[in-house]
């Protein structure tokens, strides 16, 4: 059988990289086909040159065995094919069935919109692949993954036949992104096609029908997932054998460091963000901070680092008040922080690394003496700190900004932990890093810990909180639902809770699960 | 760069200060081969400066009447007076900037004092036009460092020439080493003052220092008239002239007439190095350039964003100042209306073109101060209208403002995000 979409010798210069170095890939029909790969490696490239966003400088795609030449998104679209993107592209206003028409209006005579025929055809698809929609919804009342619903709902309004998903369990809790791999598979039971772009190793094992990895631009490899597990991808993702599992000694907490008490703080729009929440974190611990991005974490960390200011309730820095203090304050009392946006608040990027390296204590001796920057240690601490830290730079004279997203986080890492600290407050350490760096800065806020530090880690990915925490406290909605000690949390139960559900509704529903599973098992 | 990250060569101060011109530590590119490895930092503004002068070259063609009766004749007698009128133009130019060598070297073997200096006077009166051009563009380059857009140093200019001038008149009975740091210091304090007042507007209401510096220089110039017609006004004077500045405040010449050439001209290269120094040398300037480049990671590693605006605005308002003390206490020794022909709005083009570092604004200053005071002298010699020269400076800055252009033309390949500079963020607020 002819495959619906083939790729014969991609290949994509940019100046001074190679993006896509050669690259065959072969989408049959009826399957999910992943592309893994870390990030830089040259998959989004990819899928743009097949979207006609970027025009590649060699090879060729044929669509259903036929060349297909592509030069915008419109010649990608006719042909069938359609992308999710990370970020959604609707419109919060309007409802479902308007952002689903549009670019596509159906007309009623004298050129009226023709809502009602739209909807039709959207509940006809919705009830079709089960992605259950209400078409009079308001985007903005929906929550993410009923929009992401609506993405997809996009792609088969226009007959998309073949649909890529570029990572799109990012802003998903684990519930939902089984729901949309449940979806995936409706897909590809009904003749649809789907390439799937992730660097979850979870997620291709659990759904792809093929996985194929890159690295550097060029295919590795394909295997079969009945073939091939976690630790077989990573290694064929980064290159070398990677610790997937952390060695972790038993947490010895001791005096409290950090301490929140009835903490309210709000967003730019004066909403409530943080309402009402307590708890603390002692020596040699790490507190987890989980939930689905946007229910306040951003606010909570910002909150107990200086950065903005507090509207109600308090905050102790080993026993004294730091509630309204700046942020130098945190930072001199021995707080490191490592911020959720690294370009926007943890780096200047068109700064040089050493630079970057001195950027929260440039004004202390040895790094001045006086006013006068003292540029022989800012260069020695930056040429030590780049061989501790493994940081991959050219020289400690180049720009930040030019360095890889994973790169850029260890120069973060670096400067918060080189200096003597009680407290780490680390907001999305490891966001879209590949396994290797993952695998060292976790490596490190261990070491750290282990060394009695405080650690309160927030985090949106479910696997990072469930490694390193030491007890899991759940956001949701600006307040803390639930705090549950390492053991008993499980990917379930924090699911659960990370959806609004109450600590006692879903430890009964995972024990109803747990008693129904058993029962099955026993009927076999 | 032969530095790698195991072992990295200690840059001795002279790489050091290239690198940073070369719009901080750049990286080794390997494809940049191809350009002979110099930085597109330097490259461009180069580049705008040749074409810049091929532009103003056609302009000069396409003005010269002599070449559309040459044309008339024959295509070849066109193209000859073409180059005649260019040449002419640029020889002009050139001898109107830096002198004519025959002259002077039949002055130096006729050893007659007068005509030596008679000589080496163009080279030396381009330095002069070029002095406030230094102070104007520094202060300008240190706002967008700090990325703050200060269009107003036109108007710290007239308060600086201004308080400098009163200072200068009115305070008698100073020997000149007292008097004339005095007078140089109420000038900068005039500018400071004036570049303070936009930018606490900015630190505490917001204020966008564009719009507050343009109306600022409104009340300055008017501030000057009402000054120079009234309190200031010379004694006995018909004109709008301040008192002559007492002889203890004139920054000293070096040459007796017709030199003007005066120790201004120094000044400003040590106030160069200064603001070197502060910016790339002190905790003070690292703050600045952070607050400039990124104020979200300025307010995290715990600097005070605001504290930091005002202090640009203010160092930015006190070195415009120095350029109007400079102008009246080492050029003009009285303050007339209107005295400063925008050295204030030409300091954005020059901080621009010297990539907002104080080495390339001292020299985008020598060649603007250089265009300037040659183009009189083409005037003269050749009839082109000086006015040429404002074409010329206009099509440099259009090209600096709009690199994309000059890439084109010479087909340069384009820097990513992080290599470009941060000059432009000063519109951002």
């Amino acid at each position: 059988m002819t495959p619906v979409l083939e790729l014969r010798g991609i290949t994509k210069r940019f100046p001074g990289v190679l993006a896509n170095d050669h690259i065959d890939l072969t989408l049959e029909q009826g399957t999910i086909h992943a592309l893994l790969g870390e990030n830089g490696a040259g998959k989004t490239t990819l899928m743009n040159i097949l979207y006609g966003l970027y025009k590649p400088d060699e090879g060729e795609i044929f669509v259903n065995g036929e060349p297909f030449h592509v030069h915008s998104p419109s010649d990608a679209i006719a042909r069938g094919i359609g992308m999710v993107h990370q970020h959604f592209m609707l419109i919060p206003v309007f409802t479902v069935t308007e952002n689903v028409m549009l670019g596509e209006e159906s007309l009623k005579t004298g050129g009226f919109l023709d809502r009602e025929a739209a909807a039709k055809r959207i509940r006809e698809i919705s009830s079709q692949y089960g992605l259950e929609v209400n078409p009079d919804s308001y985007i903005k009342d929906l929550p993410v993954g009923v929009q992401q619903r609506v993405e997809i709902i996009k792609l088969l309004y226009r007959n998309a036949n073949i649909l890529i998903f570029d990572e799109p369990t990012a802003v998903l809790t684990p519930q939902e992104a089984d729901e949309l791999f449940e979806i995936m598979h409706s897909l590809t039971a009904q003749g649809k096609s789907i390439i799937f772009i992730t660097h979850k190793l979870r997620e291709v094992l659990q759904v792809a029908d093929i996985i194929t990895v890159i690295r550097r631009g060029r295919v590795i490899g394909s295997v079969l997932p009945s073939e091939a597990d976690q630790s077989k991808l990573a290694t064929m993702m980064v290159g070398r054998e990677v610790k997937l599992e952390l060695e972790k000694e038993p947490p010895r907490p001791k005096e409290t460091i950090l301490k929140v008490e009835n903490l309210i703080v709000t967003d730019e729009t004066h909403q409530v963000a943080v309402d009402d929440v307590s708890f603390e974190v002692r020596e040699g611990e790490i507190l987890g901070i989980a939930g689905v991005q946007g229910n306040g974490q951003t606010e909570l960390v910002e909150a107990v680092t200086g950065m903005r200011d507090v509207e109600d309730g308090k905050v102790f820095l080993m026993g004294k008040d730091v509630t309204h203090a700046i942020p130098r304050k945190f930072t001199e009392a021995g707080t490191a922080h490592v911020p959720e946006d690294r370009q926007r608040d943890g780096l200047v990027l068109p700064f040089p690394v050493m630079e970057n390296l001195m950027l929260c204590t440039y004004y202390l001796p040895p790094f001045a003496k006086g006013a006068i920057i003292q540029w022989d240690y800012v260069m020695q601490n930056a040429t030590r700190l780049v061989e501790e830290f493994d940081i991959r730079t050219p020289s400690i004279f180049t720009p930040a900004g030019s360095l890889s997203g994973g790169n850029q986080q260890k120069v973060i890492v670096a400067r918060e932990l080189s200096r003597p600290i009680h407290l780490l407050v680390a907001a999305q350490p490891t966001r879209g890093l590949d396994v290797g760096s993952i695998e060292y800065i976790h490596s490190q806020i261990l070491k750290r810990r282990d060394e009695g530090v405080a650690v309160l880690l927030v985090s949106t990915e479910l696997d990072e909180i469930m490694q390193l925490s030491d007890r899991i406290a759940v956001m949701y909605r600006g307040k803390i639902t639930a705090t549950v000690s390492a053991e008993e949390a499980s990917k379930e139960l924090i699911g659960l809770l990370m959806a609004g559900v109450p600590l006692e509704d879903a430890r009964q529903q995972i024990q109803k699960k747990a008693a129904q599973s058993e029962k099955i098992g026993g009927a076999n | 760069m032969t530095s790698n990250s195991e072992e990295p060569k200690k840059p001795g101060v002279g790489q050091i200060f290239l690198e940073e011109l070369n719009n901080q530590f750049k990286p080794p590119k390997k494809d940049d081969k191809k350009r002979g490895g110099i930085s597109q930092t330097i490259l461009i503004p180069l580049l705008a400066v040749i074409t810049g002068l091929i532009i103003g070259g056609i302009f000069i063609i396409l003005t010269t009447e002599q070449v559309y009766a040459a044309f008339g004749q024959s295509f070849g007698a066109g193209l000859a007076a073409a180059w005649d009128a260019v040449s002419k133009a640029y020889s002009g130019l050139f001898t109107g900037a830096f002198g004519d060598p025959a002259r002077m070297i039949a002055a130096l073997q006729s050893g007659d004092e007068l005509q030596i200096r008679r000589a080496f006077n163009p080279f030396l009166e381009s330095l002069v036009t070029s002095t406030p051009y230094i102070f104007a563009g520094l202060a300008v380059a240190l706002g967008f460092r700090a990325g703050v857009f200060n269009i107003g140093a036109e108007g710290q200019i007239f308060i600086g020439a201004i308080t400098a001038t009163f200072v200068g008149y009115s305070v008698t009975g100073l020997p000149a080493i007292i008097h004339v740091p005095l007078a140089l210091l109420a000038g900068a304090a005039g500018g400071a003052f004036w570049g303070f007042i936009p930018g606490w507007l900015k630190a505490k209401t917001g204020g966008h220092e564009v719009i507050n510096t343009i109306m600022m220089n409104y009340i300055a110039f008017r501030l000057s008239d009402f000054l120079l017609t009234g309190p200031m006004k010379r004694p006995g004077s018909f004109n709008p002239v301040s008192p002559e500045i007492l002889p203890s405040a004139w920054l000293p010449r070096f040459f007796p007439d017709p030199i003007r050439f005066h120790l201004g001209f120094f000044i400003a290269l040590g106030i160069a190095y200064l603001v070197y120094w502060y910016l790339f040398k002190t905790t003070w300037g690292f703050e600045l350039r952070t607050v400039g480049t990124n104020p979200n990671a300025a307010k995290y590693a715990g600097m005070n964003v605001t504290k930091n605006i005002v202090l640009a605005m203010s160092l930015s308002g006190a070195l415009a100042g120095l350029a109007g003390a400079n102008e009246v206490l080492g050029v003009n020794r009285n303050l007339a209306m209107a005295f400063s022909s925008g050295y204030g709005f030409d300091s954005i083009a020059l901080a621009l073109l010297g990539n907002n570092h104080p080495l390339g604004v001292v020299l985008a200053s020598l060649l603007f101060g250089t265009l300037r005071s040659g183009a009189t002298r083409m005037q003269l010699t050749a009839g082109i209208p000086n006015d040429i020269i404002s074409i010329l400076q206009a099509v440099i800055l259009a090209f600096i403002a709009a690199p994309a252009i000059i890439r084109t033309i010479y087909r340069l390949r384009k820097p990513t995000v992080e290599e470009a500079g941060v000059t432009i963020r000063g519109w951002g607020g």
